[in-house]
């Protein structure tokens, strides 16, 4: 897929490699967290692939990412390594945060992903902060921050919006619309379809683009980064998307019907990858298989290289009580 | 050699000052700099010094952001219970970002909040809340009672690199004091004996310092030499002074403008009862305000509010009382 896109060229096997590494990843974590190694609270991204690595996939360690409560693909995108995030979800020392933020607040500053939050919304206005830092250093470095759809009833989206526009700082929001907001249907917690039209009076550049595509991914947040470079911004890239698995590990999932398999194998934004890869003639079936065997070997790697690292000392508590 | 300036203007020249000294300082804040002759937008530009809507969660996000990235924002916000529309950001995202990330990240914020306006500002303007936030990990909490104090903690807050709220009251605004020419910086953590005694200690709290030291003088007119401690910070808490204070004197008074529940006073008493009870010769007393909402009228705010009438009435229980260990 050369050449699409204003950010840096989408390599689809590099793309697929990616995708990969989180689903395995997830659902690695998954097994995991049911054997109660993974033992804290965790949400996997598992469906919301494409959003992860068509954003994250064209910016540089010193652009900025936040994220949600769903955070793990944006960090491995971001850059983190597999066994430092998975040492961290295990509660070890080896992990990105020592074993004290878990999997709702993992940093890995030197990949320039300045975390996870476990509240809804909670950091969307931290991005605009390191968006204005950006700009007063002089530098044309980027914030992203990724939230859901139910952060956007939160009053402190709009205040963000409106600071950021005000401003015009060089912040991309990027909602993963996904249709739930945790447990709850869109349908009931607002009346407003797409999240791409709460913000149109503000006059910010805003698209909605099929989130589980990933050329449709990289090639709108590619246009977006470029402006935001070149001094635009902010802007808002609405990904619709599926997250497969529920809210969270062990959410028993009442609140919505099963996707039917043959609709989420149309769904599913690696098997669309993995599709288009063979039409265009870059990949094929083995290939493909190679490409998850490679990933799920490197998680099982991940796995074995936290199981070796120690918890970490209570000596911390008072180490790190302040800065 | 030192200089005469009312508190809030001791406050201005430290965050000048630091401003001056280190470009890295920013100053956001509602209703600063909107005209161009404002002195720090003229000193200083635009860049580094920007009003913010009336948003406070995303102008506290915001600086904290900042922060993350080097700069020490100092953040006004006018009246303290305007903190707590943006809560999460003060509690629970700011103050944690450096423990859950090892270490990772430094948040070098202040938050400068004025508080306990008990001049008919009536019961959303005059709370003493520095109790909700002193038991927060990760924040500091400074409390100043005098000019010098108010600019050595406040270039105190700014240097630190942990986010601090920093809360100046505003019955002391124009009082003017003593400063320290020069750099003046005091530590967060240090507190200081106002005025030593050997017969009871009264620690009391920002604009109470006075107070106490008001009944102190009233007390040694009747042969009752009490020690005054002020604090300064809540978060960190000198209990080391307050506690050999207690040693010496083995009475302790607690002087606190907070609802009695939610003070600062009642967490000093435990920290004494639980680490220095075999000083104590008598009960611990506390001087705070009722647990009520500041009324607007002035005989009812009065009625609810620590005075000095009261803190004497307090010594004077300590006195009386009969020995603990009698």
């Amino acid at each position: 897929v050369p050449g699409r896109g204003a950010g840096p060229e989408l390599r689809g096997l590099d793309a697929l490699r990616a995708m990969w590494r989180i689903r395995a990843f997830e659902e690695r974590v998954g097994a995991l967290a049911r054997g109660d190694e993974v033992h804290g609270l965790v949400h996997l991204s598992v469906g919301q692939e494409a959003v992860a690595v068509g954003a994250c996939g064209q910016l540089r360690a010193d652009d900025v990412v936040y994220s949600g409560h769903r955070a793990h693909g944006h960090a491995l995108a971001k850059g983190a390594e597999p066994a430092r995030v998975l040492a961290e979800l295990m509660g070890r020392e080896g992990g990105l945060c020592r074993g004290l933020g878990g999997s709702m607040h993992l940093v890995d500053v030197e990949h320039g992903f300045y975390g996870a939050t476990g509240v809804v919304g909670g950091n969307v206005p931290l991005a605009l902060g390191s968006a204005l830092a950006a700009r007063l250093l002089g530098s044309d470095a980027v914030a992203v921050v990724f939230f859901g759809d139910g952060a956007v009833q939160g009053g402190i989206f709009v205040e963000s919006v409106n600071l950021a526009t005000l401003w015009r700082l060089p912040v991309i929001l990027v909602c993963e619309n996904n249709g739930f907001a945790e447990f709850t249907p869109r349908s009931a917690h607002t009346s407003v379809e797409r999240v791409s039209d709460v913000v149109a009076p503000y006059g910010l550049e805003r698209e909605t683009v099929d989130g589980n595509d990933l050329v449709a991914v990289h090639e709108a947040f590619g246009r977006f980064l470029s402006a935001a470079r070149g001094g635009g911004g902010p802007l808002l890239l609405e990904c619709l998307t599926h997250r497969l698995r529920g809210h969270y590990e062990g959410d028993p999932d009442r609140y919505r019907e099963a996707i039917a398999d043959e609709e989420w194998r149309q769904l599913d934004p690696i098997l669309r990858f993995q599709r288009r890869g063979a039409e265009e003639g870059w990949l094929d079936e083995d290939g493909a298989a190679r490409l998850e065997q490679e990933a799920r070997a490197e998680v099982e790697e991940a796995v074995r290289a936290a199981r070796e690292s120690p918890f970490p000392s209570v000596s911390l508590t008072a180490e790190l009580a302040y800065a | 050699m030192a200089h005469e300036l009312p508190y809030i203007a001791a406050i201005e020249e430290a965050i000048r000052e630091e401003m001056e000294r280190d470009e890295t300082v920013l100053y956001f804040g509602q209703n600063i700099a909107t005209h161009e002759n404002d002195p720090f937008l003229k000193q200083f530009g635009g860049d580094r010094v920007r009003v913010t809507p009336i948003s406070e969660t995303a102008e506290i996000g915001m600086a904290v952001g900042t922060a993350i990235a080097g700069y020490r924002p100092v953040v006004e916000l006018y009246m303290a219970e305007f903190m707590l529309v943006a809560m999460d950001q003060v509690v629970n995202e700011a103050n944690r970002f450096h423990y859950m990330s090892a270490g990772q990240v430094k948040v070098p914020v202040v938050l400068k909040a004025g508080y306990g306006f008990t001049a008919g500002w009536a019961g959303q303007h005059t709370g003493s809340i520095y109790g909700m936030f002193m038991g927060v990990p990760g924040l500091k909490v400074a409390v100043p009672a005098t000019a010098a104090d108010a600019k050595g903690l406040m270039t105190a807050a700014i240097r630190d690199d942990n986010p601090v709220v920093y809360f100046h009251h505003y019955l002391l605004t124009l009082e003017h004091g003593e400063v320290p020419d020069g750099e003046h910086v005091v530590p967060l953590g240090e507190a200081n004996v106002v005025r030593e005694g050997g017969d009871v200690t009264i620690v009391a709290i920002g604009w109470l310092v006075g107070k106490a030291l008001a009944a102190a003088e009233q007390l040694a007119a009747e042969g009752v030499q009490a020690e005054v401690i002020d604090p300064r910070t809540l978060a960190p808490l000198d209990t080391g002074t307050i506690l050999e204070s207690v040693a010496k004197t083995g009475r302790l008074v607690v002087v606190d403008q907070s609802t009695r529940h939610g003070s600062a006073a009642a967490v000093i008493a435990a920290e004494v009862a639980s680490e220095g009870f075999s000083s104590l010769k008598a009960p611990v007393r506390l001087v705070t305000a009722l647990d009520a909402t500041i009324p607007y009228s002035q005989p009812m705010e009065e009625y609810l509010l620590p005075d000095e009438a009261k803190i004497v009435d307090a010594v004077r229980q300590a006195l009386d009382s009969a020995p603990v260990n009698a």
